[in-house]
C-alpha cells in the first residue's frame, strides 16, 4: 500500500493557531455579562453536614445566585453502575475538597466573598486514609453505602485454565510485594467551563476529554432532554485522564446559566485540580508466578488492592484492568486474578494514561526480573521466551491481533548495548516491556451503537469532516483531516473541520483508552471511501470510462481538478454527504467482568533505560532511555513520536517523584511547586523507535500511540537501579531517601529492598473458575481480514 | 449596594505598552498583568497554569527578560516594553521560533507553549546559539505535561539555526 500524505511528518493542522496564541481554551472565553462562579469545599475529609446557612452571602451585593446540594439532589457518575456522585453534597462530605455550595457573582472576588460568608456545620466524623483502614470495620460510619463488607467498593476473583496444575507442575515458584503510589495527571489547563442558557437550551463549554458523557450527565442532573443541551469541547489544555469524568463544575455552570439567564463560568483553581483528581489508583499488588527451569510461566496468581478514594468514578473498570493485560504480553496458560477496591477520605482516582495497567506492569516486569536472578537467566531472555506470539487468544479471552514485542525488544536492545554494558560502580540499565489497549472494546453505558461516527461534505470544492472526537493535544483532528486528505486525494490543509460539538458533530465517544485514531480513524475512512465514490463515479461518467479507470491524488480525480469534480458529483447526486462509522467486534470472553481488557488491537512498547544511582544520597541521574513501540502503523510519524516521548516523560516523573499524598486528611501539595514533575532539567535524551506491525483491523494497520509507552518506564529504572546498586525499589516513585534505606539494609544484611512487607488479608469473593477459549476460536475471522 | 463594594476598589488609570502599542486602561490597582492582559485587553494567549509564580506558564516579556506575569502587577510596569505572544510573528509571519515549534510538533495542547516560546526568545536574544543544556537551564522555569521536553529543545535549535 503506498501513501501520499498518511506516514508523512506533517505539520499538526491546529499548530498555527497553537503557537500564534490564537486557540480558544475554555477560560479564554468571556462574553459579555458573564457570572463568575466560586465553589465551596470541604475542610474536612469526612463529614456529615448539620446545616448550611448562606444567609449572608446571599445579602453580598453582586451575588446573583448561590446553590446547594438541594438544588442538584439527583446522582451521576461516569459508570451506570457507581452513581454515587452529586454536583453539591448537603448530607455529608467525603474527602477535603467534596464540593457543598456553588455562587455566580460580577466579580471572582465577590464569589470569593460569599463562599467565605457561607456557615456549614458539620458533624465530624473519623476518616478512612489507608486501604488496611478500609478493610476494617469503620469506627463511625462507611464512606458510602453501597459495596463490599466495611469500605470496601469492588471485589473481583476470576481463574482461568487449571492454576494449581500449573503451579504443581512448576520448577520455582516465587511470591512478591509491590507497591504503585497514587500520582495525578497534573494537566497544564486548570478545568475550566462556562454555560449558557438561551432560549430553553444550555450551551456548555468546557475543558473536557468525553463532550458526550458530559452530555448525558448534565440531561440526567438537570433534568433536560439531550437536545436542549449541547456540550462543546474548546480547545484543550491537556487531559491524560484527568478530564474524563463529568466533573461537578460542569453541572454547576449549567444550572447557574439556568438560573441567572447570563453566562456564568468556572475555572477551577490549582489547588482545585488536585482536588477534582481522578489520578493514578495507589495500588498494593502481590504476585506468584511458577515457572519451569527454563523460565516458562506454567501459571500465576495476581492480587491488586486499590485505594479508590471517596467516589467510584471509574473504580470498577480500574479494579478489572489491574488484572486484564498481564496476559496479553507474556503467554500464561493459567491465570487467577483476584482484585479488591475500598473507599477511602481522599479525592476519588479514576482513569490516568495507562488506566489500571501502569500499576501491574511495574510488579509484573520486577518480578519476572527477579525471577530471572532465581533461576541465573538474563531476564530479558527469560521475558522474551515468553512473550505471546500474534493472531492468538490468551487464557482470559482477550483477543491478541498484530504484536511486535520481539521487534520492539530487539530494536532498544541493539540501540542501547544492554547486552555489553558497561559495570561501573552506580551504572546501571533496565529492561520492561508493556501492551495498552487501542480502545476499550465495549460502551462505557451497555449499548450496541457505533462507538464513532464521521460525517464527511463536499460542496464546490470545498471539504468537511464532522466528529464528535476530541483534540487534547493527542492530535485526533491531525488524523481525521490526514485520513480524509489521503481517500480524496488531497492535503491535510485542505480539509475543515467540525470535531466534539454535541449538536453539530456525530457521535464519538470521546478521548480516553486510546480509542480515537483506531476508532474514528476507521469511521473517517469509511466515509471518505464513500465520497470518494460519488466523485470518481461523477468523473468516470464524464469521461466516458469505468470507475476503475478513475486515479485519484495530487489534487485530482482523474482528469479533472477535485473542484470539478465536486461540481460534477453534485450536479449528479445532489448534495454530498457520506457517513462512516465503527463498533468494535464483539470478542469479549463468556463471563461476568470480561468486558474489560478486550481491544481491537493492542499496542506493545520495550524500554531500556540507562542511570546512574548515588550510593551515598540515593539519587538517581537518567541518561539515556530508548524506547520501541509497536504502533501497528504511524498516520503521522511526528505525532506518533510526541506521543511516545510524552509518555516516556510521565511515565519517568511517576517512577522518580510524582506522588498524591495525604496526610491526616489533608493533601501533602496541592500546588506545581510542591508536587514534583520532571523539569527541562529532569529529563533525559530519548531515542524512539516506531515499530509498524500493520494491524488487520487498524485504520491502514494503525494502534494506540499515546499510553503504551508510559508502562515500561518505571519498572525499567526500578530493574536499573538493582542493576547499579544491587537494591530493588519494589514501590514508585523511587525516591533517593527509598533508596537510601534500601542500601542501608542491605549493609546490615536485611533483605536489600524497599518495598511493602506485607499485603493485606482481603474478602475476596468464591473464585469464578472460566475455561479458557478454544484453541481455533478466531481462525475463520483470522483468515478473512 | 454594588455601587458601595465597587467604590471600596482602588482603580488607577496607566498606560500600558504592550506588543508596540500603547493603550490606557482604568483597572483595579490589584489586578495582575495576567489578569489585565487577559480580561481588560483581550490577549488571552497569555495562558495561567497555577497564578502562584510555580508554572512558567503565564510567561512574558518585559523589557525582552522573561517575567511571571501573575505575579506582576500593572502599575510597576508603566513605560516598559510588555510583549506577549500576540507580539511575536511579523503580521501574517511567524516568528522562526513559532515556525519551528508548529514544524516539529513542539506544540501538542499548546497550552504552554505561549509561556515557552517567550522565554525562549529571551534566550537566543543573548545566546544566538545556546548548547541544549543552556537551553535546559533558560526553560527550567517552564512546565510542560504533554512533549516530555524533546520536541521544545529540537524545535529552539531549529530556530536558532535558521536565525544565525
Amino acid at each position: 500500500m503506498t501513501f501520499d500524505v498518511v506516514g508523512k511528518p506533517l505539520q499538526r493542522v491546529d499548530a498555527v493557531t497553537k503557537v500564534t496564541g490564537r486557540a480558544i481554551y475554555a477560560d479564554d472565553m468571556l462574553p459579555a455579562r458573564t457570572l463568575h462562579c466560586r465553589i465551596l469545599r470541604s475542610p474536612h475529609p469526612h463529614a456529615r453536614i448539620v446545616s448550611i446557612d448562606t444567609s449572608a452571602a446571599r445579602r453580598l451585593p453582586g451575588v446573583l445566585a448561590i446553590i446547594t446540594g438541594a438544588d442538584l439532589p439527583i446522582k451521576f457518575g461516569i459508570l451506570p453502575v457507581t452513581q454515587d456522585e452529586r454536583a453539591l453534597e448537603h448530607e455529608k462530605v467525603r474527602y477535603v475538597g467534596d464540593p457543598i455550595a456553588a455562587i455566580a457573582a460580577t466579580e471572582e472576588e465577590i464569589a470569593a466573598a460569599a463562599c467565605d460568608a457561607i456557615s456549614v456545620e458539620y458533624e465530624i466524623l473519623d476518616p478512612v486514609m489507608s486501604i488496611e483502614e478500609a478493610l476494617e470495620a469503620p469506627k463511625d460510619e462507611r464512606i458510602q453505602d453501597y459495596g463490599g463488607p466495611h469500605n470496601i467498593h469492588k471485589l473481583v476473583a476470576l481463574e482461568f485454565g487449571d492454576v494449581e496444575g500449573g503451579f504443581a507442575r512448576a520448577d520455582h515458584v516465587r511470591e512478591d510485594i509491590f507497591f504503585f503510589q497514587g500520582n495525578t495527571h497534573l494537566p497544564m489547563e486548570q478545568h475550566s467551563a462556562i454555560a449558557t442558557y438561551v432560549d430553553g437550551r444550555v450551551t456548555l463549554w468546557s475543558s473536557t476529554q468525553v463532550v458526550h458523557y458530559v452530555h448525558r450527565a448534565l440531561s440526567k442532573v438537570l433534568e433536560l432532554p439531550m437536545n436542549r443541551i449541547r456540550v462543546i469541547g474548546a480547545a484543550h489544555g491537556g487531559g491524560f485522564g484527568g478530564k474524563t469524568d463529568p466533573f461537578a463544575h460542569e453541572i454547576i455552570v449549567s444550572k447557574l446559566a439556568m438560573l441567572t439567564g447570563r453566562p456564568v463560568k468556572c475555572t477551577l483553581t490549582r489547588e482545585e485540580v488536585f482536588y477534582a483528581h481522578r489520578g493514578r489508583h495507589p495500588v498494593l499488588m502481590w504476585v506468584r508466578t511458577g515457572v519451569t527451569r527454563e523460565g516458562l510461566i506454567t501459571a500465576m496468581h495476581f492480587r491488586t488492592a486499590l485505594d479508590g478514594g471517596a467516589y467510584g468514578s471509574y473504580g470498577v473498570a480500574s479494579t478489572f484492568y489491574t488484572g486484564a493485560l498481564q496476559t496479553v504480553t507474556y503467554d500464561i496458560p493459567a491465570y487467577r486474578f483476584e482484585g479488591c477496591r475500598v473507599f477511602t477520605n481522599k479525592p476519588p482516582c479514576g482513569p490516568k494514561r495507562g488506566h489500571g495497567t501502569p500499576q501491574p506492569r511495574f510488579a509484573l516486569e520486577l518480578h519476572l526480573e527477579k525471577i530471572s536472578h532465581d533461576l541465573g537467566i538474563d531476564p530479558v531472555d527469560l521475558k522474551r521466551r515468553n512473550f505471546v506470539k500474534p493472531m492468538t487468544r490468551t487464557v482470559n479471552w482477550l483477543r491478541v491481533t498484530s504484536c511486535g514485542l520481539d521487534e520492539c525488544t530487539e530494536k532498544v536492545m541493539s540501540a542501547s548495548g544492554y547486552a555489553r554494558r558497561s559495570r561501573r560502580p552506580g551504572h546501571g540499565m533496565g529492561f520492561a516491556i508493556s501492551s495498552y489497549l487501542s480502545g476499550a472494546g465495549t460502551a462505557i453505558y451497555w449499548n450496541d451503537m457505533p462507538h464513532s461516527e464521521v460525517q464527511v461534505k463536499v460542496d464546490r470544492g470545498g471539504v468537511t469532516a464532522y466528529c464528535g472526537a476530541m483534540d487534547i493535544g493527542q492530535g485526533s483532528d491531525s488524523v481525521l483531516a490526514t485520513i480524509v486528505a489521503e481517500e480524496l486525494g488531497l492535503q491535510p490543509a485542505d480539509v475543515r473541520l467540525v470535531t466534539a460539538d454535541t449538536d453539530t458533530t456525530p457521535i464519538d465517544l470521546g478521548s480516553y483508552s486510546s480509542r480515537v485514531t483506531f476508532m474514528a480513524g476507521n469511521a473517517a475512512i469509511e466515509a471518505a471511501r464513500k465520497m470518494r465514490a460519488l466523485l470518481v463515479e461523477a468523473v468516470a461518467a464524464k469521461q466516458g470510462c469505468e470507475v476503475s479507470a478513475i486515479r485519484v491524488g495530487g489534487g485530482r480525480i482523474g482528469d479533472a481538478s477535485f473542484e470539478q469534480a465536486s461540481e460534477l458529483a453534485e450536479t449528479r447526486f445532489g448534495g454530498l454527504t457520506t457517513t462512516g462509522s465503527y463498533t468494535p467486534p464483539k470478542i469479549a470472553g463468556p463471563f461476568k467482568g470480561s468486558g474489560v481488557g478486550p481491544s481491537p488491537a493492542y499496542s506493545y512498547s520495550a524500554c531500556v533505560v540507562d542511570l546512574d544511582a548515588d550510593a551515598r544520597t540515593g539519587l538517581v541521574q537518567v541518561n539515556k532511555i530508548w524506547i520501541a513501540h509497536d504502533v501497528g502503523r504511524a498516520i503521522n510519524p511526528l505525532l506518533v513520536q510526541g506521543q511516545v516521548e510524552g509518555s516516556v516523560y510521565m511515565g519517568l516523573g511517576e517512577a522518580l517523584m510524582e506522588e498524591q499524598a495525604f496526610r491526616k486528611g489533608l493533601h501533602k501539595w496541592p500546588s506545581m511547586l510542591d508536587y514534583k514533575s520532571p523539569t527541562f532539567l529532569d529529563m533525559p535524551e530519548v531515542e524512539t523507535f516506531i515499530v509498524e506491525t500493520v494491524d488487520p483491523e487498524g485504520p491502514y494497520g494503525a494502534k494506540e500511540a499515546g499510553q503504551g509507552p508510559l508502562l515500561p518506564v518505571p519498572p525499567a529504572v526500578c530493574a536499573a537501579i538493582y542493576d547499579a546498586l544491587g537494591v530493588w525499589i519494589d514501590e514508585v516513585p523511587a525516591t533517593p531517601e527509598k533508596i537510601v534505606e534500601a542500601l542501608r539494609r542491605k549493609t546490615k544484611g536485611e533483605p536489600a529492598r524497599f518495598g511493602p512487607a506485607r499485603f493485606p488479608t482481603v474478602p475476596y469473593p468464591p473464585t469464578i473458575k472460566v475455561e479458557p477459549p478454544p484453541k481455533n476460536l478466531d481462525h475463520a475471522s483470522a483468515s478473512s481480514i | 449596594m454594588k455601587q458601595e463594594m465597587l467604590r471600596d476598589v482602588e482603580r488607577v488609570v496607566l498606560t500600558l505598552d504592550v506588543n508596540g502599542e500603547r493603550t490606557e486602561l482604568l483597572v483595579p490597582v490589584h489586578k495582575t498583568l495576567l489578569e489585565v492582559l487577559r480580561e481588560d485587553m483581550g490577549l488571552t494567549g497569555t495562558k495561567h497554569g497555577c497564578e502562584l509564580g510555580e508554572c512558567g506558564t503565564c510567561t512574558v516579556l518585559v523589557d525582552g527578560k522573561p517575567e511571571l506575569s501573575c505575579l506582576l502587577l500593572p502599575i510597576q510596569l508603566e513605560h516598559r516594553a510588555i510583549t506577549t505572544v500576540e507580539g511575536l510573528a511579523s503580521g501574517s509571519e511567524l516568528h522562526p521560533l513559532q515556525q519551528a515549534f508548529a514544524e516539529l510538533g513542539a506544540a501538542q495542547c499548546g497550552y504552554c507553549t505561549p509561556g515557552i516560546l517567550l522565554s525562549a526568545k529571551s534566550l537566543l536574544e543573548t545566546n544566538a546559539r545556546p548548547s541544549r543544556d543552556e537551553i535546559r537551564e533558560a526553560l527550567a522555569g517552564n512546565l510542560c505535561r504533554c512533549t516530555g521536553y524533546t520536541k521544545i529543545l529540537e524545535a529552539i535549535e531549529l530556530a536558532a539555526g535558521r536565525m544565525a
